[in-house]
């Protein structure tokens, strides 16, 4: 039986009436046509399909919709601010952490959500925290850069403001 | 000129494997009434061969480059981005010849409507291939560009220069730019010339865009997550499909009710011969309604062999005859059996390599829609002609009615050869009279797709009192013959592919058969130094004339501190090394690995290598691909193997399946050596053939152990 779902994707609140089972990858993908976030394994092993939620990182693969419902949902769609880049998005451009870049939009959203708790990770801290995200092309070098990048540009930014 | 390295065993694609296509649908009256009223010749292609053209046939300029009146230039080509990088290096070869920036080309790559036919994206062929064709391309319009603008300066074409898009005559100070020069009369007719065959490009030591690091052109759609990969191209009124898959390998379809599944809403299922699909509004949808469809099936399972006996059963299929699509090869010198006989001592050992997959993060996807009689499909393959033309076989019709289009892919690695999804994409859209969007599920993936072919490698060996070889015999039976041939110097050999049987779907993997053949011989060179009691690097350089091998190996040992690091080491460490050469390239590793002989773990903690391809091109993306080919290689060499039983695969996911993550990556030292006086080769595969040897080495070097698989299995060392 469909259901109607209230949904806050990056930042606009959203109906849609759908099978209250169905995961919120393919709701975020099929219904709002936010397609940023990838399918790679339905099992939470890849989390190519991370999403934040609530600023969690979340396998949108596992989480049904209705379980989505009403909580703050943002996808890789929704991360850039004031029409820039966010800083994460913007170290794994300039360190080109990216081959076929297909596991980047979960990687962006899980080190984003890192640097959330932890502004200055070790890297042994980034490589804990970012095991669970897969890459086939298996550019962990890089993005473990980019991750740092991110980090120090995000010291120098709070340096500044101070 | 030729480089002389690079033997005829570099053929492009002669071993990449292939698969006949799976799916021919049976014809309706229908689509023949209404082929024959559209006038058209139905003729049916069921050629499989993996055209990979190493000279395209004569090309217009205009085929290659197109110059808009505003300037912008786009460049075609038919290869893939699937992460390689092929997109950068190719936009870069087209603005290095062109003069132009980066920023005023875009590539449009991979449209068989609109692209020149480059092959399929395999075997490395894109740096020795398609570089040179997009550069002769790009320098042929350049030319063209000066003659026009000399025409109406009425100027000496060979006085006037090219610079960031514009011809400049120094002389008078007077500047066309390109744009301006695409608005002349004169220019589409010019640019209709073919691409002459002597048009000379710029040389290496004049590059400034080539054998720079320029990034991603469109990363930028990668990190907002606008780039649309296959899996993500959505059409109006679009479903989306799935097929039901059989319970086990060779299962046929003997009988299917698809009224179950046609109950649910928007549901439309159908079966053709073995093929049944549902499409349906959501991709759950779809998945339930094929649930519904494997409880309204039954099938007739014929018995499949298991992995238990995986070896054996390839042992005993091994063929020398020739059939099953591959060619078997001998490679021999001197006298094998003379050789044997007047060796002091002979040594035999044999190795075993499992299957393995892709994995690529995307799985298999593909989007087919269906107007009037034409068919267009975006989908991740790696050979868009061979898809269009597997698409054509299925559904009879002619080629010029089948478009296929390629959006930078998430992953490859030599897996999408095929165009599995898009036929059955097709066939579900044929059904439905909508688009239709399928994307594999990652157990489909795991099942339905093809595996690295696994391998037996027996070989044999004689040596004379100090050690050196004088008879080499080698044999892969099943996985093919790529780095086939020993780089060492040694009178008599034999070197031989066999084909066999293989339980499973098996076809191209990176690299292919290099990987198992260079991890057998470089881990019996090992043996047999250990066995003369000789270093395995002064072992390894005591038969080794090549200057390219030696190079990499001397300096991968230098780096590395071979000579003090294999003497002193703590008791659970252990440092072992391995070279090899493939596609025109060199590399060479020394490892250090961590055994725990309880746990029967082995921990890979560092790895040096070197890798040497001719010129380089892009060092940051060379980077990336060793870096990546590195951490690859670790998951085949320690982590990865189909496990299967019966038909079935056992463990078709993530979670049962390891593949290399952040954690496994060990310290990496890469060292590149360019060589600006020889030709670029493609570096995407060959640096995964060492490491897998290279830890193997260092695991008997710290626990006395010789494991003589793929993976290399630790519990061994528990049981030794
Ligand atoms: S797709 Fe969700 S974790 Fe892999
Ligand atoms: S870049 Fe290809 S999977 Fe990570």
């Amino acid at each position: 039986m469909d259901v109607t779902v209230d949904l806050n994707v990056n930042g606009r609140s959203t109906t849609v009436t759908t099978d209250p089972d169905r995961p919120l990858l393919d709701v975020l993908r099929e219904d709002l046509g936010l397609t940023g976030t990838k399918y790679g394994c339905g099992e939470g092993q890849c989390r190519t399909c991370t999403v934040l939620v609530d600023g969690r990182p979340v396998t949108s693969c596992l989480m049904t919709v209705s379980r989505a419902a009403g909580r703050k949902i943002v996808t890789i769609e929704g991360l850039a601010r004031e029409g820039g880049l966010h800083p994460v998005q913007e170290a794994f451009l300039s360190e080109g952490a990216m081959q076929c870049g297909y596991c980047v939009p979960g990687m962006i959203l899980n080190a984003a959500a890192l640097l959330e708790t932890n502004p200055d990770p070790s890297d042994e801290q980034i490589v804990e925290w970012m095991n669970g995200n897969l890459c086939r092309c298996c550019g962990y070098p890089k993005i473990v850069a980019a991750v740092r990048r991110a980090a120090a540009a995000g010291a120098l930014s709070r340096r500044g403001e101070r | 000129m030729r480089n002389p390295a690079i033997i005829p065993d570099n053929e492009p694609e002669r071993y990449e494997l292939r698969e006949a296509p799976r799916y021919d649908f049976a014809l309706t009256r229908r689509d023949l009434l209404s082929a024959a009223g559209a006038g058209i010749l139905i003729t049916v292609h069921r050629s499989t061969a993996i055209a990979q053209s190493t000279r395209p046939a004569q090309q217009s300029v205009a085929a290659r480059v197109h110059i808009a009146s505003d300037g912008r230039i786009t460049v075609m080509t038919g290869k893939v981005e699937i992460g390689q990088g092929s997109r950068t290096q190719l936009t870069q070869a087209a603005a290095e010849e062109l003069r132009a920036p980066v920023e005023s080309i875009a590539l449009i790559m991979a449209d068989t409507e609109l692209t020149p036919d480059d092959g399929g994206t395999a075997g490395s062929r894109t740096t020795p291939s398609t570089v040179p064709a997009v550069r002769k391309g790009a320098a042929a319009a350049r030319q063209i560009l000066i003659d026009l603008a000399a025409r109406q300066w009425e100027a000496d074409a060979g006085a006037l220069r090219t610079e960031d898009g514009a011809v400049i005559d120094p002389a008078s100070g007077r500047k066309l730019t390109y744009g301006e020069l695409a608005r002349s009369a004169d220019f589409d007719p010019a640019f209709a010339q073919a691409v002459p065959d002597d048009v000379e490009v710029t040389a290496t030591k004049d590059w400034k865009v080539l054998g720079t690091s320029v990034p991603r052109p469109d990363g930028r759609d990668v990190v907002t997550g606008a780039h649309r990969y296959p899996s993500d191209i959505v059409r109006p009124n679009m479903l989306y499909g799935r097929v039901l898959r059989p319970p086990s390998y060779g299962a046929t379809l003997n009988e299917l009710d698809l009224a179950p599944a046609q109950a649910l809403a928007g549901v439309v299922a159908v079966r053709d011969g073995d093929f049944a699909g549902c499409a349906a509004p959501t991709s759950y949808g779809a998945g339930k309604a094929v649930e519904a469809l494997a409880k309204a099936a039954r099938w007739e399972r014929p018995p499949q062999p298991s992995g238990s006996t995986l070896f054996e059963h390839l042992k005993r299929h091994a063929a020398t005859g020739e059939g099953g699509g591959r060619t078997p090869r001998v490679n021999e010198s001197g006298s094998i059996e003379e050789g044997l006989a007047a060796a002091g001592r002979t040594l035999r050992a044999s190795y075993e390599v499992a299957y393995i997959q892709h994995a690529p993060m995307e799985p298999r996807a593909a989007v087919a829609e269906w107007e009037d009689g034409r068919l267009t499909v975006w989908t991740g393959t790696q050979q868009p002609m061979n898809v269009r033309r597997e698409l054509a076989a299925a559904f009879h019709l002619p080629e010029e009615r089948v478009r296929v289009i390629v959006p930078d892919t998430g992953g490859g690695f030599g897996g999408k050869h095929s165009g599995e999804s898009a036929v059955e994409a097709a066939r579900l859209a044929k059904a439905a009279g909508r688009p239709v969007s399928l994307r594999w599920t990652r157990e489909e993936e795991f099942t339905w797709a093809y595996f690295r072919p696994a391998a037996l490698i027996e070989t044999g060996a004689g040596i004379v009192e100090d050690g050196q070889l004088l008879a080499w015999e080698f044999t892969n039976i099943n996985s093919g013959a790529s780095a086939l041939r020993s780089p060492y110097d040694i009178p008599h050999t034999r070197e031989q592919f066999l084909q066999s049987d293989s339980p499973l779907r098996q076809g191209s993997y990176r690299v292919l058969a290099a990987t198992a053949n260079n991890f057998a011989r470089e881990s019996f060179m090992d043996e047999l130094a250990a066995a003369c009691m000789r270093d395995p690097l002064e072992y390894r350089l005591a038969h080794l004339k090549d200057e390219r091998m030696r190079a990499v190996l001397e300096a991968a040992a230098a780096r590395f501190g071979w000579d003090e690091r294999k003497k002193s080491r703590p008791s659970n460490r252990g440092v072992g090394l391995a070279c090899g050469t493939e596609k025109g390239s060199y590399v060479a590793a020394c490892v250090e690995v961590e055994v725990d002989r309880q746990e029967g773990a082995i921990r890979l903690l560092e790895v040096c290598q070197t890798f040497e391809c001719g010129a380089i091109q892009n060092p940051e993306n060379l980077k990336a691909q060793v870096t990546g080919c590195i951490i690859m290689t670790i998951g085949g060499a320690l982590l990865e193997e189909i496990r299967f039983e019966g038909g079935r695969i056992l463990n078709a996911r993530f979670s049962r399946y390891r593949v290399p993550r952040f954690k496994d990556v060990p310290a990496m030292e890469i060292v590149l050596l360019n060589r600006p006086d020889l030709p670029s080769a493609g570096a995407g595969e060959t640096p995964m053939i060492a490491v897998p040897p290279a830890v193997a080495n260092a695991v008997f070097d710290a626990a006395s152990v010789r494991i003589r698989s793929m993976p290399i299995r630790g519990a061994a060392l528990r049981q030794a």
